[in-house]
């Protein structure tokens, strides 16, 4: 770990005042790990934990504000979160463990990194360490040719194949949330799926949060009426590990008929990946074997598996399969 | 703690030392901070193969805080432990540093010592080294071997039976790497004293590490004292020293303040041992009605390029079952890697994966139920070595588990078997290790403030040791177990067996027991000689020690408790040694072939449509001789278990190809079986005691848990999904190949 500043902002207008060279710490549960590993080097911490973004609360329209330091455990168990957007709970719920969820925060959790093991290894981006174009860009992709058993199939590109691990973030894809940030321009929203960015060539810039800006709250539109949802998480073992393939739906279903569908996907994509493809091939088709198959189908269509990872591609369309017919059911 | 002596071995006891864990006051070996200690961070090689051409530590040293950088440069003499002797066992025949030849990814380069962690840690990163490199051998797969096979065990002619058996099972099984992981980590903390060293070590032999200490170093034996009061587990990894406590031992002398170096995680992985790579031919031949006519094991493990490291896979191979035809062979195949060590129930636990995975087909071949089958063939005696069983209850096991497990109700047919929408799957498989009962000696001492201590030189790698050590002294002496003190994980104390091999127990009461009975003795004759005391003058016949007293054997009179008759005497403590005979110098027991054995039935259940599988209930039985503390057994039997289902499914190191690094190197990335992965665990002890064994006649029980459970989950696999998994650990991408896909 680098030496660092820290500073302990009372209140928004300093934390953004304080920004300049610095990374604002939350419930640090990925940011500290880095640190340590080199991975990220702030010159100031700017710990944001006494903002008044705690809060969760009913909108007007029917939409809830989550602020941006509720915890993931707060946000999981709330009354309002379990009746109305269920399929955001279980998907907090599912993700690391109890401890970092009593620290990990809702803003934090949109900007966590990648658990891939190149990018974590300190030496990563370095002369004569792994290539890392996230750590430093045109220094390649250690990954590419390494062990990619955990790595992603969609929306990879020649210079990062890293899987976004977040559990929340896909949950929040299918919510459509949209994300409230303030900075030195003012403040302004980004619809979630704006949000996180596709490697392409610049893997090292993962999300639209300019300079300085700090995320402030999310907002969930109003619940789908008579929507149901489900998040499904595969995983080598039960507990405390990232997805190899989830998923998270949310669907009203009509005299048999997909009616309102939204499908996202976990431990497959480089950012949460909102499959539009799978939607397409729902749309208006009965709730059965055969629809959720071709939406299956349909949303892996452009995956690109690598050495270790090719399984992905079956394990991903089974998890999504087993959901639709989970959200879908009547009983 | 109200207990009766007559009923306490056998007794599921609570832990002694257990208070002391959950306060934190037990004092692992890093906690130990001595005024003015100063912290040793390694730097290692980013290379699995080549040399050392240029190490600059100049940034280091002028770094905040840098007290020392160590290195080949400065180090002065290290030397090798003496080739074969049983008294300093090493982890690695290279000492730190002895060359500039970079064998493996993460080999110490350097040693950073400054006065904080920090400090330490900020140093080692700006080390830079250059290598002349050269292509590492890494590769996985160990289909390179074109060495000479060793031959072992060899009984009747193989080759022929094998030609002519009418049913045969010729497959391969492999075990990857796998990394012990103990929650506590590899540390040291060396403390010079003028020329007086003192190690306050993660090790699971005080006695040997304290040899090993003295040869390294080249200083007398007298001179080394080494410290392991408690123990956050081993799994093998800590049996022996590693380089870097020579290495933390000399910057302390050099420094001349004590250094604490503690391993973090990632090193956990390169630097101090794993189970290696195995890959094991199994030919089974046999008779229509099931009855084994030849058996061949043929296997190889990987090593490091300095180590012998044999796994002895086929350990259990010659002894488990009735066959006439026996051949075994092993090879090793050296890799650009550390070096391996024994990790929980080293050779038997891999070896009976294949042989009883090789079994579970040989049943399916034949269309025998695989318990019958192993009951068909169940030995009546050793036939390797042509003796008897001291005390054999494997079908028993085999009967019992069958029977709790409801194992009757079985299916045959692949994924016939359901539950609540999950296909289930039932597998068994057989387990057995080795028991030995190895010299040591223990003292018993009582003393005037009313307590007793016994002392020994072993250690409590955290299965319960301080416990059933109180339990002995409490049955034979009757004081109760809060006034018991036991004394160990010290190399200054008598010497003590190491605790590995499951050997602590079986060999340790019997001394305890000796000293128990001497010091008793001791104190009635003390008791008849003492002016004042009531019993002086009696005759020691008529008297004994019960309760903590000593009473006239036909009377209640008199009965004065000991600490009454040394406060009497004038004497702080009476003390009394006792010691046990090794079993292959005892009469009951050399000629015989020990052993302990065991039964696993493992139900797993498999979701098709998700390739869901999860290890639901395991029911293990277990012949392990007497039990002496029925709580922390059981305990062991539970976790190794839990350590089972990580090996069946989880556990696997990989190397990157191209550095040979341990590139899933973190708690988080080598996957272990979490609370969550525990299935429901039924253990069944026989408790039988073994004669051989000496007066309580237990065999220890801390690897036993551990074999066959992975062939047991292999077995369950291919029963709920028709794949037949010979590589572990069995995968998601195994499962997806099931032809089932709807439950």
């Amino acid at each position: 770990m680098e030496t660092f500043n820290y500073v302990k902002a009372p209140n928004v207008e300093k934390a953004l005042a304080s920004a300049e060279q610095a990374k604002f710490i939350a419930g640090g549960t990925t940011l500290v790990d880095l640190m340590k590993l080199h991975v990220e080097t702030p010159k100031t911490l700017v710990d944001i934990n006494l903002l008044p973004l705690e809060k969760i609360e009913k909108l007007p329209d029917g939409g809830l504000r989550i602020g941006a330091m509720v915890r993931n455990s707060d946000l999981a168990w709330s009354d309002e979160v379990k009746k109305s957007y269920p399929v955001l709970s279980e998907a907090l719920l599912s993700g690391a463990s109890p401890q970092l969820r009593n620290m990990a925060t809702t803003g934090g959790n949109l900007l966590q990194r990648t658990r891939c093991m190149y990018f974590r290894e300190p030496n990563a981006g370095t002369p004569g360490g792994y290539g890392c174009n996230k750590r430093t860009p045109g220094s390649g992709c250690a990954a590419l040719d390494g062990f990619n058993r955990m790595h992603a199939v969609l929306g990879t590109s020649d210079k990062c194949i890293a899987t976004h691990p977040s559990d929340m973030c896909v949950a929040m894809a299918a919510l459509e949330a949209v994300i409230h940030v303030e900075g030195p321009k003012g403040k302004r929203t980004i619809p979630f799926a704006d949000f996180h960015k596709l490697p392409g060539d610049t893997p090292h810039i993962e999300n639209a949060l300019e300079p300085g800006e700090l995320i402030t709250h999310v907002d969930l539109p109003k619940p789908v009426e008579g929507a149901k949802s489900t998040y499904l998480k595969l995983r080598d073992r039960a507990s405390y590990e990232f997805a190899l393939a989830s998923a998270a739906v949310v669907a009203r279903v009509e005299g048999g008929h997909i009616r309102y569908i939204r499908v996202a996907m976990g431990g497959v994509g480089t950012k949460p990946w909102r499959s539009h493809e799978a939607e397409a091939a729902l749309m208006g088709k009965p709730a059965n074997q055969a629809s959720f198959k071709a939406a299956a189908l349909a949303a892996l269509a452009k995956s690109k598996p690598h050495k270790d990872n090719a399984f992905k591609v079956e394990l991903a369309k089974r998890c999504l399969v087993r959901s639709l017919k989970t959200a879908t059911a009547t009983a | 703690m109200s207990t009766t002596p007559s009923g306490i071995i056998g007794r599921p006891t609570p832990r002694i030392d257990g208070p002391l864990k959950t306060t934190g006051a037990a004092k692992y070996a890093t906690d130990f901070h001595i005024d003015g200690m100063a912290y040793a961070v390694p730097f290692v090689s980013s290379i699995a193969s080549g040399r050392i051409r240029n190490l600059d530590t100049s940034a280091a040293e002028k770094m905040p805080g840098v007290l020392l950088v160590l290195h080949r440069g400065n180090i002065g003499q290290l030397y090798r432990t003496v080739p074969g002797d049983g008294d300093a066992t090493n982890s690695e025949v290279r000492p730190a540093f002895e060359d500039d030849i970079v064998r493996h990814w993460g080999q110490y380069v350097a040693l950073v010592v400054a006065e904080t962690f920090e400090e330490a840690t900020s140093a080692a990163a700006v080390i830079h080294a250059e290598y002349d490199l050269e292509t590492p051998k890494l590769r996985s797969s160990l289909d390179d071997f074109t060495g000479e096979r060793k031959k072992g065990s060899h009984r009747g002619n193989f080759d022929a039976a094998f030609g002519s058996a009418p049913v045969k099972v010729d497959q391969t099984y492999v075990t990857p790497i796998e990394t012990h992981n103990p929650i506590e980590m590899h540390g040291s903390v060396a403390v010079w004293d003028r020329d007086q060293l003192t190690m306050f070590e993660t090790t699971q032999g005080v006695v040997n590490h304290r040899v090993v200490m003295a040869q390294t170093l080249g200083i007398p034996i007298e001179n080394v004292r080494v410290v392991t009061r408690f123990l956050g587990s081993g799994f093998g990894g800590k049996l022996f020293p590693w380089p870097h406590c020579a290495m933390n031992a000399v910057a302390a002398c050099k420094l001349g303040r004590p250094v604490k170096l503690c391993l973090p995680r990632r090193m956990m992985f390169s630097s101090v041992g794993y189970r290696p790579r195995t890959e094991q031919r199994m030919r089974l031949g046999a008779s229509m009605d099931g009855k084994l006519l030849a058996l061949s094991h043929d296997y190889l493990n990987s090593t490091s390029l300095l180590d012998d490291y044999d796994e002895g896979c086929a350990e259990a191979t010659p002894y488990l079952y009735s066959v006439a035809n026996l051949s075994v062979t092993s090879g090793l195949v050296r890799r650009n890697l550390g070096a391996p060590m024994y990790m929980r129930g080293p050779g038997a636990v891999p070896g009976l994966y294949a042989m009883e995975a090789a079994m579970n087909e040989l049943a399916d071949e034949l269309k025998i139920d695989p318990v019958k089958l192993r009951i068909l063939n169940d030995a009546e005696k050793d036939e390797d070595k042509n003796i008897p069983f001291s005390s054999r209850h494997y079908r028993e096991c085999l009967e019992v588990g069958a029977k709790k497990f409801g194992w009757e109700k079985r299916t045959v047919g692949i994924g016939s078997m359901r539950r609540y929408g999950k296909i289930l799957g039932w597998g068994m498989a057989g387990a057995s290790w080795v028991a030995l009962r190895l010299p040591c000696t223990a003292h018993v001492e009582f003393h005037a403030n009313g307590r007793v201590s016994v002392r020994s030189g072993t250690q409590d790698i955290g299965t319960g040791t301080y416990t059933t050590f109180a339990q002995v002294v409490h049955e034979k002496t009757g004081v109760p177990l809060d006034r018991i003190d036991v004394v160990i994980g010290d190399s200054a104390l008598p010497d003590g067996p190491m605790s590995g091999g499951s050997m602590v127990t079986g060999s340790v009461l019997n001394a305890i027991a000796n000293a128990s009975t001497e010091a008793m003795k001791k104190m009635i004759a003390l008791s008849t000689g003492t002016e004042g005391s009531p019993l002086k003058g009696t005759k020691a016949e008529e008297l004994e020690f019960a309760e903590g007293r000593i009473r006239k054997k036909d009377s209640a009179a008199g009965d004065p408790e000991f600490a009454e008759i040394l406060k009497l005497a004038r004497v702080d403590g009476l003390s009394a040694e006792g010691k046990t005979v090794p079993t292959w110098e005892d009469p009951q027991s050399k000629d015989k072939s020990l052993h302990s054995y065991g039964a696993q039935f493992v139900e797993v259940e498999w979701e098709p449509d998700i390739a869901r599988l999860r290890v639901s209930r395991v029911v293990t039985v277990i012949d392990a001789g007497r039990i002496i503390n029925p709580k922390a057994a059981a305990n062991q039997i539970a976790g190794a278990v839990v350590m089972g289902v990580g090996m069946g499914l989880l556990e696997e190191t990989v190397h990157d190809q191209r550095t040979g690094q341990p590139i899933n190197g973190s708690m988080a990335d080598y996957l272990m079986a979490t609370c969550a992965d525990s299935p429901e665990i039924d253990v069944t002890f026989l408790d039988y005691p073994d004669p051989a064994m000496g007066e309580y006649g237990a065999r220890g029980v801390g690897e036993i848990g551990l074999a066959g459970v992975a062939a047991a989950i292999t077995a369950a696999v291919h029963h709920a999904t028709g794949v037949r998994v010979r590589e572990l650990p069995v995968k998601i991408e195994d499962l997806l190949q099931s032809k089932i896909l709807q439950a």
